[in-house]
């Protein structure tokens, strides 16, 4: 911990300190303008169950699809060097699937909840290796290839279920989109948590890392380092695809149903931004995942900020953009750049001066 | 010559994180003289010619043209100011036409008139002798046309100074006396020209004075005539030149002494190389040699399987194998460090520790990372082995001077312990010193048993190194020398087809 820390303060400005500040001044903000926001109380929800409540755990409750898109369009950002902007229309495609297969006869038991969820996640897995291969195969910019899926993903949605939108009821999907009795934090929360647990667990046992890296950053030389990019970005659009998966299927249980057409929304563009406020070059390369998902909450906490101080839902995109305008100017290069010029010219001036006196001795 | 001072760099000083990369150094070019910067690399010429372009700003010292003192603050700046610069990789735009390269940039308005252009460039071209034309796109030309574009494009700038820095790397015999030509042109013409190169010879041939900087430091400025090459690379590389004959004699005892062929392939083919029959043996050295373009890159490549493989029937150690990709060569024991570093050796954003680690663990798999701490370990290891000078293993590779990119790439390789190591222009665009550590480097691998082929464009190098040399025209082999062959003229005769051996 001590380690990272010297690093992101020793070596000029971390890739994390642009979301780790605009969380901090929007803390700021929101202790000054009302320091009710951050209280949080135990309260009986419909249910019967004892559940936290307040301004934050809307903040994290509510970013959790968004986070969890953000992982995946990380990786998928840092092999191609290009976005999915499929990822709303997909995430349709893959809820629906969720709903179709609930609705399939018979009780809604947990074993079916399972099989449900993971034909949402083959379903999506399919569609986006379709992006990858795209991507990949046919050497098609990512935002062209995506914008297929995009333009169609909602209308394969509608016929999925027949044009409908059903809902579903059962305490399981209850438990998921909300909260597990006697577990007051609210489930999504934890999906997020087992969602960057197993990204680590994956990536401390593979070097997708190095590899993904690797790829988007030079592929001619990983080429010639036996790498083979085309699976590489392949698998970074199936990990997305999973991800959607998981998200589309949070998305409908929290409503209860699946609506083809407003569910998760404009997502894509929120997840773009979500990896960019983390530091991350949208041109691929390096890149911190733990940023995105920081910058998913940042996203989160400014519109809920905005909710609570009753700015009209119409005009919340305006002020939404006027911050994230300057949040991209101030993790521009350019700024980076001239900031650690200051930095280390505050740095070196005593050295400097030393360096002259003894120069001139 | 006159002595009239054109340019004035004094004290010029200049940091980077850690590192202090020019210290006081001193500058002048006199009006029509060619100017001849040496050093090693990191001695801090590409930072002094940068910094006269625009492209850093300097941390100390003054800078005056003509007399008046200037500021730099940007390469557009410079360029306004009368200096321009051909750099060592080209920086034109390869998906652009010839004549939009050459005038990118400096159109006035909005509104640029294609045709004129394209006949201007064409004139430009015509004048210089430069086999090109302003409607051809620059991509499809060849690497030394390019070069050479981008030398018109500053020449057409009317610039005072004219910095070409490696402007030769990438240009043969021919084309290189033509950019030599159009060099003293200019300089009749008063222009001042600053000439980086890592090739003594040609500094002898064209430059009037010299300017020789060490660590970021100046040593001083000679006039060419008055400087023997010898102590040119004694004052470059700080030491004298013991190593340079020592070299030499351990070339002789570290030629071949077994006799189990490691590679051999039939009738090899690839989608860029024609078919050729190849072997080495365990522990030699050989060569490829040719001119540009004669097919030994090409041919190198078919080996690795760099590019499409066509056909051709491979054993190794007598045992047929079939290698149509780069992983299935690496698995087989060969390693092979690419042409063109920058595209295709060096993760430049990555640190110089994942870069050293990246074969070995494409070779280990998906599954089997390599942890944090064997990976430091590792690169601790080889940062001490081959002298890699890095602020630390976490450092950028890009950030490394040319030299030491290129022994993190040879880090890679050795890394993964292979067999067959294939070097194709290891030695290109860097200075001396490393040229000679490279070079012990291979002579040292032969003895420890790993068969090389390595290929340079300096066939000095090549001679000192190698025990056989496999000569190249049109892409065919066309003779092979060895033992006594093995000297200057010989080759000269086999590349230019006057008695194949």
């Amino acid at each position: 911990m001590k380690k990272k820390e010297r690093k992101l303060f020793g070596n000029g400005l971390g890739q994390l300190a642009i979301p780790i500040i605009a969380i901090c001044v929007l803390v700021i903000f929101n202790l000054i303008r009302d320091p009710s926001f951050f209280s949080i109380e135990l309260l009986q929800n419909s249910d019967g169950n004892i559940v936290l409540s307040g301004n934050l755990i809307s903040v994290i409750n509510g970013a959790s699809e968004l986070a969890i898109l953000a992982i995946g369009m990380t990786l998928v950002t840092a092999a191609c060097g290009g976005q999915d902007i499929s990822v709303g229309a997909a995430a349709a495609i893959a809820g629906s699937t969720f709903v179709k297969v609930l609705k399939s006869g018979g009780q809604i038991t947990g074993f079916k909840v399972l099989l449900a969820f993971l034909l949402a996640c083959l379903v999506a897995v399919i569609f986006a290796s379709f992006n990858g291969t795209l991507v990949a195969v046919f050497k098609i910019q990512p935002m062209i290839a995506t914008l297929i899926l995009y333009t169609c993903g909602r209308s394969i949605a509608y016929w999925i279920n027949g044009g409908a939108t059903p809902t579903v009821e059962s305490p399981i999907l209850t438990a998921i989109g909300g909260f597990i009795p006697w577990i007051p934090v609210p489930t999504p929360i934890l999906i997020v948590l087992v969602m960057a647990v197993i990204i680590k667990v994956f990536f401390r046992f593979t070097s997708i890392e190095l590899f993904t890296q690797s790829v988007g950053i030079n592929g001619s030389a990983a080429r010639l380092n036996g790498l083979n990019s085309t699976f590489i970005k392949i698998l970074s659009f199936m990990i997305l695809g999973v991800c959607v998966a998981v998200s589309g299927c949070i998305g409908v249980s929290r409503l209860g149903l699946i609506n083809h057409e407003t569910l998760l929304l404009d997502i894509e563009m929120d997840a773009i931004l979500a990896v960019a406020i983390g530091g991350n070059s949208l041109g691929g390369g390096r890149f911190k995942i733990s940023g995105s998902i920081m910058g998913a909450y940042v996203i989160q906490m400014l519109t809920i900020t905005l909710w609570a101080m009753k700015v009209p839902s119409t005009n919340v995109k305006a002020y939404k953009a006027i911050v994230i305008v300057l949040l991209v100017v101030a993790g521009s290069p350019v700024v980076k750049k001239w900031f650690e010029k200051t930095v280390s010219r505050f740095k070196n001036r005593k050295p400097e001066v030393a360096a002259k006196g003894a120069g001139e001795s | 010559m006159q002595d009239e001072c054109l340019l004035q760099m004094r004290n010029i000083e200049k940091r980077f994180p850690g590192v202090l990369a020019l210290n006081g150094v001193d500058f002048t070019l006199r009006k029509g003289e060619i100017h001849a910067l040496m050093g090693e690399n990191g001695a801090g010429k590409s930072t002094l010619i940068k910094i006269l372009t625009g492209v850093y700003r300097m941390d100390g010292g003054s800078i005056s043209i003509e007399g008046s003192p200037i500021n730099i603050h940007s390469p557009q700046d410079a360029q306004n100011k009368g200096i321009s610069t051909v750099y060592q990789e080209i920086t034109l735009c390869p998906n652009l036409s010839v004549a939009e390269n050459m005038f990118i940039g400096r159109e006035k308005g909005v509104w640029v008139d294609q045709k004129t252009n394209e006949k201007r460039a064409d004139e430009i071209l015509e004048r210089l002798g430069i086999p090109a034309r302003g409607a051809k796109q620059l991509g499809n030309c060849s690497l030394a046309v390019q070069q050479m574009v981008a030398i018109a494009r500053a020449v057409d700038m009317k610039c005072k100074v004219l910095i070409l820095d490696e402007p030769t790397s990438s240009l043969d015999d021919k084309e290189v006396k033509m950019l030599f030509d159009l060099m003293r042109d200019l300089k009749a013409k008063g222009v001042g020209i600053i000439f980086v190169t890592h090739f003594l010879e040609q500094v002898y041939e064209v430059s009037d004075r010299i300017t020789v900087l060490r660590n970021g430091e100046l040593v001083g400025e000679y006039l060419t005539e008055e400087l023997p090459q010898v102590q040119l690379v004694a004052k470059m590389i700080g030491k004298d030149l013991d190593e340079l004959n020592t070299l030499g004699e351990a070339g002789e005892d570290g030629k071949t002494r077994s006799e189990e062929v490691y590679y051999e392939a039939k009738g090899l083919s690839s989608s860029e190389a024609l078919p050729f029959d190849f072997s080495i043996r365990k522990g030699e050295v050989n060569g490829f040699t040719g001119l540009l373009g004669s097919g030994r890159s090409e041919s190198v490549r078919a080996i690795f399987g760099a590019d499409k493989v066509n056909g051709g029937k491979v054993k190794i150690k007598g045992e047929p194998v079939k290698i149509t990709r780069p992983i299935e060569a690496m698995k087989h024991g060969i390693g092979y460090l690419a042409e063109d570093r920058k595209r295709d050796g060096i993760i430049a954003e990555l640190s110089v520790r994942e870069n050293i680690i990246l074969a070995l663990q494409v070779m280990n798999g998906f599954f089997k990372p390599i942890s944090r701490r064997e990976s430091e370990a590792f690169a601790d290891e080889y940062i001490k082995v081959l002298n890699i000078k890095t602020a630390s293993r976490e450092t950028p590779v890009g950030s490394l001077s040319g030299g030491n990119q290129q022994k993190v790439i040879l880090a890679r390789w050795l890394l993964t312990h292979p067999d067959y190591l294939i070097l194709d222009e290891p030695t290109r665009g860097i200075d001396i010193g490393t040229k000679l550590e490279i070079q012990k480097l291979v002579l040292k691998l032969a003895e420890d048993g790993v068969s090389v082929t390595f290929i340079s464009s300096e066939i000095e190098e090549m001679l000192r190194t190698c025990s056989r040399l496999i000569v190249m025209r049109d892409r065919h082999i066309v003779g092979e020398l060895t033992g006594k062959d093995l000297n200057q003229s010989q080759v000269m005769k086999t590349i230019a087809g006057g008695e194949a051996s």
